[in-house]
This record gives C-alpha cells, sequence and structure tokens, in this order.
C-alpha cells in the first residue's frame, strides 16, 4: 500500500511555519496571477501578507466555485450513533474521561433518528460516532447501512479508523464517504491532546486516507481541527496530504472542511484562535489551489457567518444539526459532542439559500451506483 | 435539419440542467434557448417520484430529457444506470459519461467503448461523451453509437475549443453526427464549432453560470443558428498571403 508517511516525514513543521510566515507581497500576487497554482502559492495565499488581498482572493474563489458547482448548496444532516468512546481527547465531549452516560443506539432508536431526518428533507446523511470497537464495530456498522439504506441515496460516515478489510466490506452496503480528520498534523501537539486509546497512534490515523483509498471508497474528507496548533501551519499539511492523495488515489473525490474548536462542558480553552477574517481567508485560499475540492461548513459557525460565506467557496452545509445520540427525537437532552452555532432549521436555510440565489441540493448520488 | 436515431431536431443547441440557482430559472433559461435535448444527472433527481423538482420544470412538449450517467465509473455501473433511466423515463436515449476522474472529469475511453457496445445491443439511442480522439470515434461507429459527443475542453472549463484540429478531424470523418460537448464557454465558440461543421453543440455552465442565464441562453440560441447558416453557406475560403503588386513569378509572362 502506498502511504503519506514518508513524504510527511520529509517536512518539518517548523520550516513550513517559517517559510509561510516569511511570504511577501509579491508572493502573494504571483499566486493571485498564476493560471496553476503550486503548493508555494498555496502557502502565500495563507500568509498573513495575502490578508491584504482578501477581497480580490473571495471575489475569485466565487467565480471559481461558481463555475465548477454553479449556485447550488449540498446539504446534508449528522446522524449521531454513539457517545461511547475509549479515547481520551482533551477538545472532546465524548472523551473517555469526561463523565457522561454513555448511549449507542439500537435498531428501533435509529429507525426513529432516520425519520425525523427524513421529515426535515434530508436525503444525505453523515453517521458519527466514538470509538468503542468492542461494542461500535463493524459488524454494528454493516448492520446500521443495512438499515438505513433504503432511505439515503448518499450515506458518509465520521468513525473510528478502520482497516482496508474493513472498508472493503461496508462500502456494498452504501458507505459512499469516509471523513477522517487529522486534528493536527503536529506530531508532540497530537500525543498531548490524545493521550489515550487507539487514537493516540499519530501514525496510523495519518494513513487512513491510504487505507481508504485503497478500499476505493468514493469521497474522503480532510480536515484539521482548528484552534490546537497554528491554523497555518496544518492547513499547509493538509493541502500536501491532499496533494499526494489526488495523484495516488485519481479515482476519489475530495472534501475539505475546518471545524473551529467549540467549547463543551469541561472542555479546553483553544490554544489558538482563527478569526472569522482568517477563516475566510482559508476558505478562499483552498478554493484557490483547489477548484474543484468540495469545501464545506457545518453548524459550528454562527448564522451571521454562514449566511455571507455561502458565496465564497463554500459547497456543502449541514443544517439542524443535534450532536448526540438520539438528539433529534430519541433523547433530546442527552450531553452534546460540541454546542452548534446556527440554530436554524433547514426549512430556514433553504429560505437564505433561495434569497441569495441559490438552489439547495438535497439528492447528489444514487445508492444505485455503488 | 438534424436527425439522430427516429428524431428530427429544429435546434441544434443541446443543453444541460446543473448549477443553475433555482429549477424556475432553469426552465426559462431552457426555454429561451430553444433546445430540444436536454440532459439531466441521474443522480441528481429523483426518478422513482413524480414531483421531483427538476423533472417537473422540463414538462415541456418540446423538450426530449437525455438522462446522463455522470457520477458512474465504469461499464458495468452505467449499463445498470441506463437501464434504470430507461424504466423510470421511458425514454431509451442515454447520454453516456463515464468520467472516473474526478478532478478534471476526463472520460474513460476503455470502458467508454465497452458500455456502448452493450447498450447498443440492448436497444439504447447512446450518445457517449468522449475525448476529441478521431480513432475512439471509429471504433464507437462500429460499436453502434447513435452520435459521438467529443469535448472542446474539459467540462465546466469555459476554456473553449482546444482541441479545433482534432474536431475537424472528427467531423470530416464521422458517419453519426458530432456533438461538441463540453467546454464551450462563449457563443462565438459554438458559433465556431458549427461553422466547423459539428452537428450540435451541448452547453450547460456557460448559460447557468452567466450573470443572466435566460439572456445568455438566447445569445447560444442566435450563435448557433448563425454558425450552422455560415457552415451552409460555404465560408469564403481565406487568404494566407496577399497578393504581391510584384509577383515573383510575373517574368515568365514576358
Amino acid at each position: 500500500m502506498s502511504s503519506f508517511k514518508a513524504i510527511f516525514d520529509s517536512y518539518s513543521w517548523d520550516e513550513v511555519k517559517k517559510s509561510i510566515y516569511a511570504k511577501t507581497a509579491a508572493d502573494v500576487e504571483r499566486a493571485l496571477a498564476a493560471p496553476k497554482r503550486t503548493l508555494e502559492d498555496f502557502k502565500a495565499l495563507i500568509s498573513p501578507a495575502a490578508t491584504a488581498y482578501l477581497e480580490h482572493m473571495a471575489q475569485l474563489s466565487q467565480q471559481l466555485t461558481q463555475k465548477r458547482f454553479g449556485k447550488t448548496m449540498q446539504l446534508y444532516v449528522p446522524l449521531y450513533l454513539s457517545n461511547e468512546c475509549q479515547n481520551i481527547c482533551t477538545y472532546c465531549g465524548f472523551s473517555l474521561d469526561n463523565k457522561v452516560r454513555r448511549k449507542t443506539l439500537s435498531g428501533v432508536e435509529i429507525m426513529q433518528e432516520v425519520a425525523a431526518i427524513k421529515a426535515m428533507g434530508y436525503d444525505h446523511v453523515l453517521l458519527v460516532t466514538g470509538e468503542a470497537n468492542q461494542t461500535v464495530h463493524v459488524e454494528y456498522f454493516k448492520k446500521v447501512l443495512e438499515l438505513i439504506r433504503p432511505h439515503f441515496s448518499h450515506i458518509s460516515m465520521e468513525v473510528q479508523p478502520l482497516e482496508v478489510a474493513d472498508y472493503e466490506a461496508l462500502i456494498p452496503y452504501g458507505l459512499n464517504t469516509v471523513l477522517v480528520y487529522q486534528e493536527t498534523y503536529h506530531q508532540e501537539d497530537y500525543r498531548q491532546h490524545h493521550p489515550k486509546g487507539k487514537k493516540s497512534n499519530f501514525y496510523y490515523r495519518l494513513d487512513t486516507p491510504d487505507r481508504l483509498g485503497e478500499a476505493g471508497i468514493h469521497k474522503i474528507g480532510l480536515g484539521v481541527l482548528i484552534g490546537l496548533e497554528d491554523w497555518r501551519t496544518d492547513s499547509f499539511f493538509t493541502a500536501l496530504h491532499l496533494n499526494y492523495l489526488e495523484k495516488t488515489y485519481w479515482q476519489t473525490r475530495y472534501s475539505l472542511s475546518f471545524p473551529r474548536l467549540r467549547p463543551f462542558s469541561g472542555g479546553l480553552e483553544p490554544k489558538v484562535e482563527m478569526t472569522d477574517k482568517e477563516l475566510v481567508q482559508l476558505i478562499c485560499a483552498y478554493r484557490l489551489f483547489y477548484e474543484e475540492v468540495e469545501l464545506s461548513i457545518s453548524t459550528r459557525e454562527s448564522e451571521k457567518f454562514r449566511n455571507n460565506i455561502i458565496r465564497l467557496g463554500i459547497t456543502a452545509m449541514s443544517a439542524g444539526s443535534k450532536t448526540n445520540p438520539g438528539g433529534y427525537v430519541v433523547e433530546p437532552e442527552s450531553l452534546e459532542q460540541f454546542e452548534i452555532s446556527d440554530e436554524r432549521s433547514p426549512a430556514e436555510i433553504t429560505a437564505m439559500l433561495k434569497a441569495q440565489g441559490y438552489e439547495p441540493v438535497w439528492k447528489d448520488w444514487d445508492r444505485m451506483y455503488i | 435539419m438534424l436527425q439522430i436515431a427516429d428524431k428530427i431536431f429544429r435546434s441544434r443547441l443541446f443543453t444541460g440542467t446543473g448549477k443553475f440557482s433555482s429549477s424556475r430559472q432553469m426552465e426559462e433559461a431552457l426555454v429561451a434557448s430553444g433546445s430540444e435535448l436536454v440532459t439531466v444527472a441521474l443522480k441528481r433527481v429523483d426518478i422513482t417520484s413524480e414531483q421531483d423538482d427538476i423533472l417537473l420544470h422540463l414538462k415541456h412538449p418540446h423538450i426530449h430529457l437525455l438522462p446522463n450517467t455522470s457520477g458512474v465509473r465504469n461499464a458495468k455501473e452505467a449499463v445498470f444506470a441506463a437501464q434504470l433511466a430507461r424504466e423510470a423515463l421511458e425514454t431509451n436515449w442515454i447520454k453516456l459519461e463515464i468520467h472516473p476522474d474526478p478532478k478534471y472529469l476526463l472520460p474513460d475511453p476503455i470502458e467508454t467503448l465497452k458500455a456502448t457496445e452493450e447498450l447498443a445491443k440492448l436497444g439504447f439511442v447512446v450518445l457517449p461523451y468522449i475525448h476529441a480522439d478521431p480513432v475512439l470515434c471509429k471504433r464507437l461507429e462500429n460499436a453502434g453509437t447513435a452520435v459521438v459527443m467529443p469535448l472542446g475542453s474539459p467540462i465546466g472549463s469555459n476554456k473553449g475549443l482546444k482541441t479545433a484540429d482534432f474536431l475537424e478531424i472528427i467531423i470530416e470523418q464521422s458517419k453519426v453526427p458530432v456533438i461538441v460537448d463540453a467546454g464551450i464557454g462563449a457563443p462565438s465558440e459554438a458559433a465556431k464549432a458549427l461553422e466547423m461543421g459539428a452537428d450540435a453543440v451541448l452547453v450547460n455552465t456557460a448559460i447557468a453560470v452567466a450573470g443572466n442565464p435566460v439572456q445568455m441562453a438566447i445569445a447560444f440560441k442566435l450563435a448557433v443558428e448563425a454558425g450552422r447558416l455560415a457552415y451552409e453557406a460555404k465560408l469564403a475560403a481565406t487568404g494566407n498571403y496577399a497578393e504581391a503588386s510584384s509577383p515573383l513569378t510575373a517574368f515568365l509572362d514576358e
């Protein structure tokens, strides 16, 4: 199997960081003018020097996004199946050391949640769990996929990293997309935030997209949790990772997310604050570097920010999300993984999109294709 | 007039349904374009529902639906998708799109040829999206394709007729209609394709993403008509050299 590790290991975090912060206005202008942009151009676009060019970047980003995706917005919603977790992650509400009641949805409960999600109009669902390999394992996922497949045209998953054979086993059950965020590409920081559990193995997580590509998954989602480390350097490594994956697994599609750390009960304060302006810069930089990549924004972000960001490069968003197992109907009061910020319903989001001349897209895949 | 299988087309502008900001705007633009063949991605519509928003806005007597297989990655999936489309939309026409590369959406010639062979045997009217490859076009003819749909440049790129030299060879050699499918970004480029002798063009992004899609649809309609008229009128030969005032060979007549 091909592995990103060798490429990753040939880079030094500190040198990359230094080179990003050394980019000048001339570098930014060269990047903006380039017909094909390189990783060095991407560094310039995420550098502090590019903040003076934000409006220009936004204009370009809008043009490129509309050319590729049109005036449309994909809509999806998460379905949290379980908050059982054997990992300690300092920033997560489901962390093993967080004293909450643990819950994994049964088949009957899943179908109650599915009914509520379908009633909101959704056809694309994102299944989310913690990492509890004794109860929430491949056989459990198979059962869930079998249950829900007749109700959705597109099924995504954000669960613990699995083996190639596991992914190969799940794809025929209708698994289309897997999201696996590295959280941070800074190894020392990663160790501090993941002191216990399978997730503490940095390289196993790093190679997960390779295992997905090897298994022939249709779409892979990448990203880092913004707030753990310098977002510019982490985003460079995300781009480097994507660059490698695109060349290696050329039949796979990719999406990027940029979740900013949100508060939860007893949780960690972000080490690095990313401003709204900086997030806009990052979104535009990703679009200028990757015309084709899907960019997704969740309900972590505020109403005002989301209303304005949809025109600048975003192609997918969630709405009406609950981040706790059973959150839609079964157990609405259970503890959330994180607090959402934009609490508007899918109907309200649809109205907002239409008012801005955007067509909400509920269906962009078909279960017959797998 | 253009004939494909048993259908006669008055308009040589074929269109698509993606990227519009609403289904209503899509309908207005497509009606304004005069297009009689409109392609729709199976993955975007609910073919089992009478109430699908996109399909509802395409209900016009002069518009024929052309389901496309966008999203499939090989011949097997394409054939399966075509069969589902035939059943649900009651048409045996299929726009074959097999582009396993999600970045530039470039068509896979091997899988496309395989699927064309199979679909033609199953009685489909096959309209395959392909690279501007003259040899592949002849192979597809042998396989029973109804038309060939070579690209001008990558889908959605609006880069125009980058493959012009190869399109000319295809047009010269083809026994089936040639429809330039992808990359046309401006009405002038559509006119150019028709002037070259292409039988039709398919345009989507350039209309859907225009500042005013309805007006752009009309512009394409007129450009396609103008290009075809020019082709039929036979363009005057273009001269590469001027008439010299002192011809080099004048001494022969002295």
